[in-house]
């Protein structure tokens, strides 16, 4: 099918458009990791000395630790100590006000279509912007406080609220959970701290955005977002990254808590970048997410759209300890060039009558590895649990890959679980069929994916699901014409 | 043979057609006039398909002799979409599933895509709307079928009454219908060819390719010919259809002309 591949290979040689490097004087550790790179993190935030035995904990738990090997995904060791684990814009230190804010830094994310103008941002929308290891602005938050959200930087909310953040911080991801949750444990030096208080509707979307601008660091976020009683919360992130040689490594941790009746959703357009066509280059994303669902009819949802990074590695997942709790996972993961996915979703159902639903739209093109890997666990008291998951790969091109590893466990016999699974690549007939009414093969191609999409941008907020669409359309379709 | 008629829409010559490096077509002639509708009938394995996907464009059909011009232009040099936007339709034997591709949508661009291409302007969404409305009435199409996606789920009648309503929307100067009639049971079989009778101009030309004489009792045709072993071997009128429903194809094969590399 010389027709595809062509298309295939033009597709591919589509670049990368956040490519650019902020030229910004930065105040950054030098590489290397020890318990004196952990103490140094967190006097540069001041943290109480609870906060530090954390880390330290954590750090030592990580040492006792290896890197896993179990994803079906390659790459050469990772030298933790050739990484810098703090790198932070140095004229931001202390901005209270957009004013203080370097301009250099407000046109970078001016350049990424994320306004932190208040006047200039998308109506609706608060923007917590993360570049490299800091917080640099929090939009909105004037407005959120009026109603009795906090969103705040998490070293922030350390300061700040340090009740709340003992009581909830590692609650959902412990410390000990995996080798890069721990790494996340002892060396994270910023993220988003969200809290909705009982029975608030959060009144905007809330948003971060994560930006990796300085050379041979990691970043370590950490997001913490906690809904009380009969509150609701739509939280997005999106995220990008110059375009290097070098790999770098992205290891965040996201928990999410909801109690009684309470909902999240949580929402994500990953476009880190992806390497270059032979693989050079390109951030490796090994991300801890989980929902708890805490409380009796409590809902969370994750919503992910994933076609940037060289590797990703990602299981967002719901604990369903709450009776008729409900988790949802709807995902689109791409992989063109040499990236490769190995990502999904563990449903853990505790309390009775809890639901869960799994979508996953897997694309491979060109070299691409896309591989689904998911875990359905039905406990003993979980009495009338229901799982339907869905599996569903797109391959374009004959180099490509596609792998489904579901896996379940059910210990009541009441459950009822269902698991689809289907693959199929753009048949020559449909092009034939798409061109011989008119349309190009890139438009065939595109209208095909979209189609094949369309179940997970249904679950996007608006902006999202249009933005998703045309990075998807970008991702796949470009150069040609 | 060599006159070619001041109102041709399809003049086909000599035209060969290597499929898998087995010559299919042995330099098939065939001239079809603005508004007449032709009928090619033939045995299984005599060419049929391959004529239909030839003239639309399909990769893995390689000609390598002979030429078909489509209003005196040259049809073989363009690329499978440039045909559409000249005005060529295949209505599919098979017709495509696209899940996930609203029919609406997929017209909409196809039609869209064709007013590009040949400089018009584009139909906004309700303009569109009112327009496949009035056309699906016309071929007698459920207007549920319009919220779905293309094909997916639809019964063999509904696909070929949706590969019509297309053909409507896309107002074709010609319409091939590669074997519209198989698997279709009577009543399904008259509604598809109501609406091709209701899309009959003086400006289209239609090519019926059909197994069975049955399709010609409801689309009457105003030429036929018999394809066998690549070639035409017998051109007529209805009667022709009728002949060949009352003999079969057998005495076809007979014929000294059916006989591979014979001159026509």
């Amino acid at each position: 099918m010389p027709a595809i591949e062509q298309t295939v290979e033009e597709l591919v040689q589509e670049s990368y458009q956040h490519g650019f490097v902020t030229d910004i004087e930065s105040d950054t550790f030098p590489p290397g990791l020890s318990e004196e790179t952990i103490r140094h993190i967190s006097a540069k935030k001041s943290e109480p000395a609870w906060m530090l035995e954390n880390r330290l904990k954590a750090y030592h738990r990580w040492l006792t630790m290896v890197d896993p090997e179990w994803a079906h995904v390659e790459y050469p060791e990772i030298d933790f100590q050739d990484i810098s684990y703090y790198s932070a814009p140095k004229q931001n230190q202390g901005a209270k006000s957009l004013d203080e804010i370097d301009p250099q830094l407000l046109d970078a994310y001016n350049k990424l279509g994320i306004p932190l103008d208040e006047q200039k941002a998308l109506s609706g929308i608060a923007v917590d912007a993360v570049f490299d290891s800091v917080s640099v602005a929090t939009t909105f938050r004037q407005n959120l406080a009026d109603a009795g959200v906090i969103f705040c930087p998490i070293s922030e909310a350390i300061q700040e609220y340090p009740e709340l953040i003992q009581q909830y911080l590692g609650t959902v991801v412990p410390y000990t959970d995996n080798f890069y949750a721990s790494l996340n444990a002892a060396v994270f030096t910023d993220g988003t701290f969200v809290y909705i208080p009982k029975g608030v509707k959060c009144p905007m979307e809330l948003s971060t955005y994560f930006r990796i601008n300085e050379a041979k660091t990691g970043q370590f976020e950490r997001t913490l977002i906690i809904a009380e009683e009969g509150s609701s919360v739509s939280y997005l992130e999106g995220c990008t990254a110059p375009m290097r040689d070098e790999n770098q490594l992205h290891a965040a941790v996201v928990e999410l808590i909801a109690m009684d009746d309470a909902s999240i959703k949580y929402s994500t357009v990953q476009n880190w970048y992806p390497g270059d066509e032979n693989g050079k280059g390109g951030i490796y994303n090994f991300v801890t997410k989980r929902g708890d669902c805490r409380g009796d009819r409590s809902h969370i949802s994750w919503t992910q759209v994933e076609t940037g990074s060289a590797i990703t590695w990602k299981y967002p997942s719901c604990i369903l300890k709450g009776d008729d709790s409900v988790g949802e996972f709807y995902s689109v993961a791409v992989t063109r060039g040499m990236q490769q996915a190995d990502t999904g979703t563990k449903m853990v159902h505790i309390g009775k009558n809890t639901t869960s639903t799994i979508v996953s739209k897997g694309i491979s093109a060109a070299r691409g590895q896309n591989t689904y890997r998911g875990l359905v666990r039905i406990g003993q008291k979980a009495e009338n649990a229901r799982n339907h998951s869905q599996c569903d790969s797109l391959l374009i091109g004959d180099k490509c890959g596609a792998h489904t590893f579901p896996y379940l466990e059910v210990r009541n016999p009441t459950a009822q679980v269902e698991h689809e699974a289907t693959t199929s690549k753009i048949s020559e007939d449909q092009l034939f069929y798409c061109r011989q009414r008119g349309l190009s093969e890139e438009n065939a191609i595109s209208m095909i994916v979209n189609g094949f999409c369309k179940e997970v941008f249904n679950e996007l907020p608006m902006e999202f699901a249009v933005e998703a669409q045309k990075l998807l359309n970008i991702t796949l379709e470009g150069a040609v014409g | 043979m060599n006159q070619m008629k001041t109102n041709s829409m399809l003049s086909i010559k000599s035209l060969t057609v290597d499929v898998e490096g087995k010559t299919i077509l042995h330099g098939l002639n065939l001239e079809i006039g603005k508004g007449e509708v032709h009928a090619i009938m033939g045995p299984n394995g005599s060419g049929k398909s391959t004529l239909s996907h030839t003239l639309s464009g399909r990769d893995g059909y390689q000609v390598t002799a002979g030429e078909a011009l489509l209003d005196g232009e040259d049809l073989l040099s363009l690329e499978t979409e440039e045909r559409a936007h000249r005005g060529v339709f295949l209505a599919m034997q098979y017709p495509v599933e696209l899940p996930g591709v609203n029919n609406m949508t997929f017209m909409r661009e196809s039609l869209n895509a064709n007013r590009r291409a040949r400089g018009e302007e584009e139909l906004d969404a309700v303009s569109f709307i009112k327009l496949v409305r009035a056309k699906a009435s016309e071929v007698k199409l459920d207007p549920k079928l319009l919220k779905r996606d293309v094909n997916s789920g639809f019964s063999g009648g509904e696909k070929k009454r949706n590969e019509i309503l297309q053909m409507a929307v896309l107002e074709p100067k010609l319409a091939i219908l590669d074997e519209t009639d198989s698997g279709l049971d009577i009543d399904a079989l008259k509604i598809v060819a109501d609406g091709v009778n209701a899309l009959r101009r003086k400006d289209r030309s239609v090519l019926l390719i059909t197994h069975y004489q049955r399709l010609l009792d409801y689309i009457v045709p105003d030429h036929v010919h018999v394809l066998a072993n690549g070639k035409i071997v017998r051109s007529g009128d209805k009667s022709l259809a009728l002949e060949l429903e009352d003999k079969g194809y057998g005495w076809i094969e007979q014929l000294p002309e059916t006989a591979a590399g014979a001159s026509a």
